[in-house]
């Protein structure tokens, strides 16, 4: 009981202690705005923040903040699922069979190290302007990033484990699905924290190089216009999505992890 | 005269490493008879573990034969269950999710399973833990839920490679004495592997001595002392005395 009402007060004091980490951080920023040269080239944090709420009921350009967040969003979530769910698959399947590995392992290995803001180019052509490309880009970045911890996670299962459950009258098959799967749970959960970062990265660029709107092309119309409030804006919004999109997903690991040292 | 319920014949076992090959088990034979409590007792690392893997079929042995139950052992199967040192229970499953691991592949209903389970968390003492993890127990308890899960299973053997060997002194007392209830009221053939002579006569019906590697044995005692046993029983301490001495000094 104690221990449960100091934890709560822990979290409180957490809480506190990030409040006036950001109370003094837009201080600082507001500060040197209003007292030095930066100012020229820099919105304060009040601009910056009347602009982002005002731009919740004013559009910029055809949609209002809201709007341009939940196509970026909609671009990610599409790519983003493609993405692990195949890369779910294929990692859990090279670190299993030996004959998988040997066959798509070295492919995969080439792909990886390319970024995926490189295929943009290739990935207009091959599907055009529209979201189809964008769609690629993402499921590109989370691919590659899931791929390599479902690999990881089916490779680092203890040996002991599938001789402990071996010897206990497990078949292969049941191995399979009592011990490697539920073991790498955690690595593959550590790959969809990073991916769904990358993937909110990478839909910014990809909205920059072509697109009519979302978050990245915000920031982008910001530049052409000479706006840094429209340019922080953007960044501001990008900045409070992906920290949902973090919290989120940590507390569906929690969820499911609640036996492993990850997901206390 | 019963049945041997193990039966090692010139059994032998050799590593093939980069460096050649290092044997580790030369020229065993052993018999364990039905309910034999069994402690094999030797130096560190003189390959005691590889006995019981080998045993247990976990590895193949390089020569020589080994049969449980009547069958020879070539490949892990559920008719022995082991208790390992490091806790190996799944972090994934609660207390009750491992102990009815063993029936649960093998088909076993779960109206059947559940009561089997239940009746040997029970005998563990773990009573009221069922849905606990392993992360959240302690180290003696994990390596209770380790027992359990090895007697739900209703194996013809069990194995247990120093299973209290992590264990803290108090503790490791506790759990041999616990260990010693919980086979007079459930007998089973038990081979316990041990580097600790007092836990070898404190649980022993008899205590092969094992050299250092390739280990083979050096010697065997049949322990007639009554149970439960005393620590500081002369008989006990005279036993101990004389065990010490045949045991090879190894570092």
């Amino acid at each position: 009981m104690l221990n449960r009402f100091h934890r709560k007060a822990k979290g409180y004091e957490k809480i506190f202690c990030a409040a006036i980490s950001i109370f003094l951080f837009l201080c600082i920023w507001q500060a040197v705005v209003s007292f030095t040269k930066v100012g020229l080239v820099l919105t304060g944090p009040v601009q910056t923040l009347s602009a982002l709420f005002r731009s919740i009921v004013q559009p910029i350009g055809t949609h209002t903040i809201e709007g341009h967040i939940l196509w970026s969003l909609s671009r990610v979530l599409v790519g983003f699922l493609l993405g692990s769910t195949v890369g779910i698959i294929l990692g859990i399947l090279m670190g299993w069979f030996r004959v998988v590995e040997a066959i798509f392992r070295p492919l995969y290995e080439i792909i990886r190290p390319i970024p995926p803001i490189a295929w943009i180019p290739l990935s207009i052509l091959w599907f055009g302007l529209g979201e189809p490309s964008k769609y690629f880009l993402i499921f590109i970045s989370a691919f590659c990033i899931v791929t390599t911890n479902a690999y990881a996670g089916v490779k680092a299962v203890d040996p002991e484990l599938m001789g402990a459950a071996r010897m206990l009258g497990a078949n292969n098959r049941q191995v399979f699905s009592t011990v490697v799967l539920p073991s790498c749970v955690p690595h593959i959960f550590a790959g969809l924290q990073i991916a769904v970062g990358a993937s909110w990265g990478c839909v910014v660029a990809a909205e920059m190089i072509r697109a009519s709107e979302g978050v990245g092309w915000v920031i982008v119309k910001g530049q052409e216009g000479n706006s840094t409030v429209q340019i922080l804006v953007g960044i501001v919004a990008i900045g409070i999505v992906g920290f949902v999109l973090a919290v989120i997903m940590r507390a569906v690991e929690a969820r499911l992890c609640k036996w492993s040292v990850r997901g206390k | 005269m019963t049945e041997n319920m193990i039966n090692c014949t010139n059994m032998e076992k050799t590593f093939e490493t980069s460096r050649g090959p290092v044997p580790v088990i030369s020229d065993v034979t052993l018999q364990v008879q039905e309910n034999e409590f069994l402690v094999l007792f030797g130096p560190g690392q003189c390959g005691k573990s590889t006995m019981i893997n080998c045993m247990s079929g976990l590895e193949p042995v390089t020569g020589g034969s080994v049969e449980v139950n009547g069958k020879r052992v070539s490949a892990p199967g559920a008719d022995r269950g082991v208790v390992y040192q490091k806790i190996t229970l799944f972090p994934w499953l609660t207390v009750m999710g491992n102990v009815e691991y063993g029936p649960k592949v093998r088909g076993i209903s779960k109206k059947e399973r559940r009561e089997r389970a239940q009746h040997y968390i029970d005998l563990v003492g773990l009573n009221g833990f069922e849905q606990s993890y392993p992360n959240q127990l302690s180290g003696g308890m994990q390596q209770r839920v380790g027992i359990a899960r090895a007697y739900c299973n209703e194996p013809a053997v069990l194995f247990m490679d120093e299973p209290f060997g992590h264990l803290d002194a108090q503790t490791r007392y506790l759990m041999q004495e616990d260990l010693m209830k919980i086979w007079e009221k459930e007998k089973r053939t038990i081979v316990f592997v041990t580097n600790n002579i007092e836990e070898a006569i404190y649980l022993a019906d008899r205590i092969v001595v094992m050299t250092n590697c390739p280990t083979h044995i050096k010697k065997e005692y049949r322990i007639r002392l009554p149970r439960p046993r005393d620590y500081v029983d002369p008989k006990f301490l005279q036993l101990r005395e004389e065990i010490s001495a045949v045991v090879d000094k190894a570092l």
